[in-house]
């Protein structure tokens, strides 16, 4: 119920004295304005590493060959191996964790040379030979067009799927890429599906510069025999990728005769352990800012308090003369506590609102004038911790006013009606 | 309407112990119109404040309307105090930050009455003392009298039994003293048991009984005749009944300082 003699005590009680009242609220204000930056900056910091992640599969572990260190039945060391397409069917067949198994195969020497030509434009760009299932570990925005299929894989069809940038070189801008043919070091594809890549950044502009095409195509137009380069493999969900990791990397030195002990034959990149190291610096991150922000607003809500028991002594015979009437302590109680409330709530909402502002000006700033940073991205908080931050401030407040409304009470109302300032 | 029996209360003050009443036998009737004097320390104040269930005491009895008031905790005393009780004090007590009206609906507000009805209720009171046209005006812009009259009206808004009030015409000027007096009377003679203390003899003689009090006992009940009239007749029968007639009186008449000023005047 709306209690007009409440609010104008309220009133009456944070007009007396301005100032006062405006410091303390700062104190408040600056508490949950820091906490809302801090929290906000962290997510940005982490929007941009999450978004160079770019939703790969984080449970996903990358195999691959590198020469053996150690001499093992009867081969030297320092021997180069490939893995093939049985390595692929062993282990599906014998590690049931695996939810994706992709065999990748990168074609060709691209590096030097323009390998990649229409008409009379030509551009040196990446050639890979990939299964569907490597769209699901690494997604990328069709942006026209489709990708690769299993129809494609079966009957070694002569497609290929490029990236933004591969079209931007060998296209007019105006000019329709799909169902056109490109010459891909001296065979014809046709171009079947156009993406883009979902990292940032430098990572961005080499993946958008990839051809994709059929793993079985790459195999068979440039005599790769059955020759796999190396695999994208993902486990299933709720198993660590490194279970699967270890026992792919145990039946693959099996099936090519490297050394058990060998550490080096057999190259491998775990995603999963990546992301977590980035997860437990932005846990860390995370941690300290609630603790510096809360640290603050702790000591904001120490001064309202503060101030509240300054308040109280100052109304000590206002109080006694309420109390005389028939004042129940329980109103005295709750009216001082809700004076403390309302100063924290509007201080803190001033905070949040500003807080909240100023980070989505940071963003629009970023966004209309196209900064594109690795380190920055998006910042913001969520509703959810907006609320969070709003549902502290009214009970911190609620605690600010408790202990001085005890005071209050704690006084007999004819010692309160004797005090004389 | 008050009784109390042997009542003693003591202030602890560090290693001091300071034994302000010590035994005091009264008993108030209905519709009464009392005044308590004494010098500075001889604890009518702190009688009052019994009496107001503002303070507590140690020892005897206290009935208020028949009602037994010991160890109230300070939610029950707030009640008591709201319903039965009207208080008038020396520096008006007014709440600065509320208007007139607002300040005489202040009882009813913790009765929870609703704004409106409260503040028209009041406006009726401060009509019925002449004020009408200041309901809307702060404290600050009332003379002492006018302030007074509010915390009068504040006083009876609840329909109090009692009216305690402690030196109501200290801060004021004669002339407005006794228009005050004339107001107190008036109330009390609606049925509204009055207690005023007072140190000036003029108001203490416009009561019915004048209770001395000398180091925390009670040393005489004096009659006043005339009192709690319009009394243009300045005689008054001192009355000293001691024993006799109020059996609490312990001690002889005493010849303190205030008796003789007392003899003056009359």
């Amino acid at each position: 119920m709306f209690d007009l003699d409440r609010w104008q005590e309220i009133y009456h009680v944070l007009k007396s004295n301005k100032l006062r009242t405006f410091l303390t609220a700062f104190g408040v204000f600056w508490g949950i304005f820091m906490l809302v930056i801090m929290l906000g900056s962290g997510n940005g910091l982490e929007n941009s590493v999450s978004r160079n992640f770019a939703d790969m599969a984080t449970n996903s572990v990358f195999i691959w060959t590198q020469q053996t260190t150690v001499p093992y039945k009867g081969f030297p060391r320092g021997r180069r191996f490939n893995y093939d397409n049985d390595d692929a069917k062993a282990l599906r067949n014998s590690i049931p964790e695996i939810k994706y198994l992709a065999p990748r195969i990168r074609g060709g020497d691209f590096f030097s040379t323009n390998n990649v030509m229409r008409g009379l434009k030509a551009g040196s760009f990446s050639i890979m030979g990939e299964y569907p299932e490597y769209f699901l570990i690494d997604p990328l925005y069709i942006s026209d067009g489709r990708l690769i299929n299993d129809l494609d894989i079966r009957d070694k069809r002569k497609v290929v799927v490029i990236g933004t940038r591969v079209k931007e070189l060998l296209f007019k801008p105006d000019e329709e890429a799909l169902g056109e043919y490109i010459q891909i070091q001296g065979v014809y594809f046709k171009v079947v599906g156009i993406f883009q890549s979902k990292r940032t950044g430098e990572q961005a502009e080499r993946e958008n510069q990839n051809i994709y095409m059929p793993f079985t195509t790459l195999q068979k137009t440039y005599n790769y025999g059955n020759v796999v380069g190396f695999f994208g493999i993902t486990s299933k969900d709720g198993i660590p990728v490194s279970v699967v990791e270890a026992k792919a990397i145990e039946i693959l030195k099996q099936r090519h005769g490297v050394a058990p002990a060998d550490e080096r034959a057999i190259g491998h990149f775990n995603l999963e352990q990546e992301f977590r190291k980035f997860q437990g610096l932005f846990t860390g991150i995370r941690v300290l800012v609630w603790i510096v922000g809360i640290g603050t607003l702790i000591a904001g809500i120490i001064g309202v308090s503060n101030i509240m028991l300054v308040v109280v002594k100052e109304r000590t015979k206002e109080i006694g003369i309420q109390r005389a009437l028939g004042a129940v302590p329980m109103k005295i109680i709750s009216q001082i506590m809700a004076e403390a409330v309302v100063l924290t709530t509007f201080a803190g909402y001033f905070g949040l609102v500003i807080g909240v502002g100023l980070l989505e000006l940071v963003n629009f700033a970023m966004e209309s004038s196209g900064t594109e940073t690795e380190m920055f991205y998006q910042p913001g908080v969520d509703f959810r911790v907006a609320m969070i931050a709003l549902t502290i401030l009214v009970f911190s407040g609620a605690f600010a006013g408790f202990i001085p409304a005890r005071r209050a009470v704690a006084v007999k109302p004819i010692d309160a009606l004797r005090y004389e300032q | 309407m008050i009784n109390i029996r042997n009542i003693h209360k003591s202030y602890t003050n560090g290693q001091n112990n300071l034994h302000v009443l010590k035994g005091i036998n009264l008993d108030i009737e209905e519709g009464e119109m009392i005044s308590i004097m004494g010098p500075s320390g001889s604890g009518k104040s702190t009688l009052l404040n019994i009496f107001g269930i503002l303070d507590n005491y140690d020892q005897g009895e206290y009935l208020l309307d028949g009602k037994k008031i010991q160890h109230l905790n300070e939610r029950k005393a707030a009640l008591l105090r709201n319903r039965m009780l009207g208080f008038v004090f020396q520096s008006f007590n007014l709440v600065s930050f509320k208007n007139a009206m607002e300040n005489v609906a202040l009882p009813l507000y913790y009765q929870k009455v609703p704004r409106r009805k409260r503040n028209k209720i009041a406006l009726e009171y401060l009509d019925r003392l002449g004020l009408k046209d200041w309901a809307h005006h702060l404290p600050s812009e009332l003379s002492g009298g006018q302030k007074q009259r509010v915390a009068i009206a504040r006083a009876l808004i609840t329909n109090p039994k009692v009216i305690l009030a402690d030196e109501p015409t200290g801060a004021l000027d004669s002339v407005t003293s006794q228009e005050m007096m004339d107001l107190l009377t008036e109330i009390n003679k609606t049925g509204i048991t009055m207690i005023i203390v007072t140190h000036e003899l003029d108001i203490a003689r416009r009561t019915q009984k004048t209770i001395r009090i000398i180091d925390g006992m009670i040393q005489e009940i004096v009659v006043n005749e005339g009192g709690s009239q319009k009394s243009e007749g300045r005689s008054e029968v001192r009355s000293n009944v001691i024993a006799s007639e109020a059996k609490q009186t312990k001690y002889e008449v005493g010849r303190d300082f205030e008796s003789k000023e007392y003899e003056k005047v009359a």
